[in-house]
């Protein structure tokens, strides 16, 4: 295991950032921390770097624990959202800062930083100033920087936040093939569920100063642990009903749900992914539920529907394929028959009077109000 | 043809507004323009150049002489050579802490050392002096006292002073990698408190014993350069930390945090880190609190005594040769603290263009993204 951190928790004030949070990184993965802004995932990774003191936990790296080391004793590197390279020094300085301030030799500083300007191919930018680079060339030479005094561990900071789409998915694809080349350990934080999705092995999903979730993107994505997970990751239909011995009742259509069949009673909500509602011209036994075409939008790879339903009102939304869809009278007005395919319910929930689906407030609090139970 | 009209007409129309909106008549213009030449001409050009013209009015020779053959003004400029350095190391040293701890930290009271650091702008030079001859005069707290047995105080004072060199010492020489500390290196408090206190005792027994600094002997503040010195120092408190507080928070703190992740000592970061990206600041912020340094006037009269050959400093010497109808040696004198303050003001400018300072930077990195 090379990173153990145990029971961190940090407070800002009267703010929690980080409350009794646990996390493993095994050797030579890619680990994403992904959440929210204000979710604390920033300030766990500045503890691991030192560069933040946890009120109480321990940080264990490699079986040693590190939580009060300062982060020059740590073998970690850092990448700053914003870079951070230092304005005063040229691209080669600014690679070689980590082995200079440790007195290594001119020469092996020289050597490294020609090795490293070939890995970032940046060959021949080395007498440039930071200034003198493009966004993508400065985040490139941070991580070169980053990199130089062979760390055990790499910690990037929303290392793509603050470029544009099209360099980002380049560096993306270029970060995951430079993680397979040296296969430094590393976590990095982000709050764009793509971006987590393409480049890491596991993904630990954070809100309100927790971790709700860790998995493969795929677990993640197929299992979300908590109702924050399946909402924070896409889009997402929410209804409120009653769960009853395995039947989860929305509206006038029953629901069988036999992994819940030990509550007795409960309020319960349900989540689905648009694409996973099955939209039909006509009903197709009971299971389908009327509604209303409201809008469509067509463009791109897939349509997207607004539906309400016939029966109590309530907006629901439906992503079809382009096949899908031209099979179907989609005009806005038509009638429709909505199917839900894998329905994720979430028992337990406080009752609330019958409010509209998609309210947020109710889902943001859920997670919390799990805690108190 | 009724579309070539309905394009053309409003264009003219167009084109005559926008005019109108940006632009005064051109007689508000050129009468705004003219009126601040004059003034500006009246006021600041003329009496300029009327110094240079009646220093050098008797020829070149005599204003030399004017300058380096009267004692009292020679003496005069050689103090205010050692008074404005000393204060300006003193406000260096102090600016840059009071930056640091403004720019950087958060904690109670940062708003209240931010406005006790302008005091000095706001205070009248001549209550400033006044509030040190209270202090430090023969009717103030400490007069009796440093009249009587100044130097009782410099035992004490070195004493302090070379503890705190050992522990700067200390800190300097200690390994940079915690793990490399062995032995008294790994131990701050231990080492920083007895250390210390046995500096001391050995200053403070060499002074009993041997007698290194005079005793029985008034020690003067006022009416002496040690006044001089402090005067100046409080009058040209603000300009280095005035300067450097907004380089430092323009420049931010996440190139420092980059320094010490990398590996870099506290030391390390803020020479190969801090300094360099402050340095114009700092050098800009000396610049402007030397003109002043040189020329503060109103604290320094009354803290000096202005006694000739002795607390006369450049200033109270244009006015004491003034006073005594010494009109071309007056302005001697002048020409060379108005020599200071053009040299400051090209400097200043060519400065002002270095500043990260304002959004010229960012627009520049925001233009390049």
């Amino acid at each position: 295991m090379s990173i153990l951190i145990q029971n961190i928790f940090k407070t800002f004030g009267s703010f929690a950032a980080l409350d009794n949070v646990s996390l493993e990184v095994p050797d030579g993965t890619l680990v994403a921390l992904l959440g929210p802004s204000g979710s604390g995932k920033t300030t766990l990774l500045r503890i691991i770097a030192g560069l933040e003191i946890p009120d109480s936990g321990s940080v264990i790296h490699q079986g040693e624990d590190i939580t009060h080391y300062s982060a020059r004793d740590r073998k970690v590197g850092f990448v700053f959202q914003h870079y951070a390279l230092f304005r005063h020094m040229t691209v080669a300085d600014n690679i070689g800062y980590g082995l200079r301030v440790r007195k290594v030799p001119k020469a092996k500083i020289r050597e490294r930083v020609g090795e490293l300007m070939q890995l970032i191919r940046l060959e021949g930018l080395q007498s440039r100033y930071p200034s003198q680079l493009s966004g993508g060339q400065r985040q490139r030479v941070a991580l070169a920087r980053a990199l130089a005094a062979q760390p055990t561990v790499l910690l990037l900071d929303e290392p793509f936040g603050a470029l544009d789409a099209k360099v980002r998915q380049e560096l993306r694809k270029w970060l995951r093939r430079l993680h397979e080349e040296i296969h430094v350990t590393s976590i990095f934080v982000t709050h764009d569920q793509e971006e987590a999705f393409e480049l890491a092995d596991r993904v630990a999903v954070m809100n309100q100063a927790h971790i709700e979730q860790i998995g493969t993107p795929d677990e993640v994505y197929d299992q979300p642990a908590t109702p924050f997970v399946y909402d924070f990751l896409g889009n997402v239909n929410l209804f409120h009903g009653r769960i009853r011995r395995g039947r989860l009742r929305l509206g006038d259509t029953v629901f069988h749900v036999p992994e819940h069949a030990a509550v007795k009673d409960a309020p319960a909500v349900a989540y689905v992914r648009p694409h996973e509602v099955k939209v039909r011209a006509e009903p197709n036994g009971a299971s389908g539920i009327a509604a209303v075409i409201k809008h469509v939008n067509s463009a791109g790879p897939l349509v997207q529907l607004e539906l309400e339903r016939v029966d109590d009102g309530s907006l629901l939304s439906a992503e079809l394929t382009k096949d899908e869809s031209s099979q179907l009278p989609l005009q806005p007005g038509t009638q429709v028959y909505v199917e839900l395919k894998n329905v994720r319910v979430f028992p337990d929930i406080p009752p609330e009077p019958e409010s509209m689906p998609e309210s947020k407030s109710a889902l943001e609090s859920s997670p919390l109000e799990k805690d108190h139970a | 043809m009724n579309a070539d009209v309905a394009v053309a007409v409003p264009k003219t129309v167009g084109s005559a507004q926008v005019r109108r909106a940006q632009e005064d008549p051109a007689w508000v213009r050129w009468g705004l323009i003219g009126l601040a030449i004059a003034v500006v001409a009246l006021l600041v050009v003329v009496p300029v150049v009327n110094i240079f013209a009646q220093a050098l009015s008797d020829g070149l020779a005599a204003y030399w002489s004017n300058l380096f053959d009267d004692p009292d003004t020679l003496h005069a400029i050689k103090l205010t050579l050692i008074v404005a350095p000393v204060a300006l190391l003193a406000n260096l040293i102090f600016g840059i802490a009071a930056a640091w701890a403004i720019a950087r930290f958060d904690f109670r009271g940062r708003t209240l050392l931010t406005a006790l650091i302008d005091l000095p702008f706001s205070v009248s030079p001549v209550v400033a002096g006044l509030m040190f001859v209270l202090i430090f005069g023969l009717q103030g707290y400490f007069g009796p006292f440093l009249r009587r047995d100044g130097y009782a105080i410099m035992p004490y004072l070195m004493s302090i002073l070379a503890a705190g060199a050992f522990v700067l010492l200390f800190f300097l020489f200690r390994p940079i990698r915690a793990t490399e500390r062995r032995g008294l290196w790994d131990r701050p408090v231990l080492v920083v408190l007895a250390g210390s206190l046995i500096v001391f005792g050995v200053a403070f027994f060499l002074q009993q014993y041997f007698d290194i600094w005079p005793h029985n002997q008034s020690l003067k503040i006022i009416f002496a350069v040690p006044g001089l010195i402090i005067a100046t120092a409080f009058i040209t408190f603000p300009f280095v930390a005035r300067e450097l507080i907004p380089v430092m928070e323009a420049v931010g703190v996440e190139e420092e945090l980059a320094a010490i992740s990398l590996g870099a000592s506290g030391w390390q970061m803020f020479w190969q880190v801090t300094v360099p990206n402050i340095k114009w600041g700092l050098v800009y912020g000396v610049i402007l609190c030397n003109a002043r340094a040189m020329g503060e006037f109103g604290a320094v009269y009354v803290v000096s005594g202005h006694i000739a050959g002795q607390t006369d400093t450049m200033p109270l010497r244009i006015e004491k040769l003034f006073q005594e109808y010494n009109l071309p040696g007056s302005f001697a004198v002048a020409s060379l603290l108005t020599l200071v303050a053009i040299i400051t003001l090209i400097a200043k400018i060519r400065l002002e263009r270095k500043l990260p300072v304002g959004d010229g930077r960012q627009k520049q990195e925001e233009a390049r993204a």
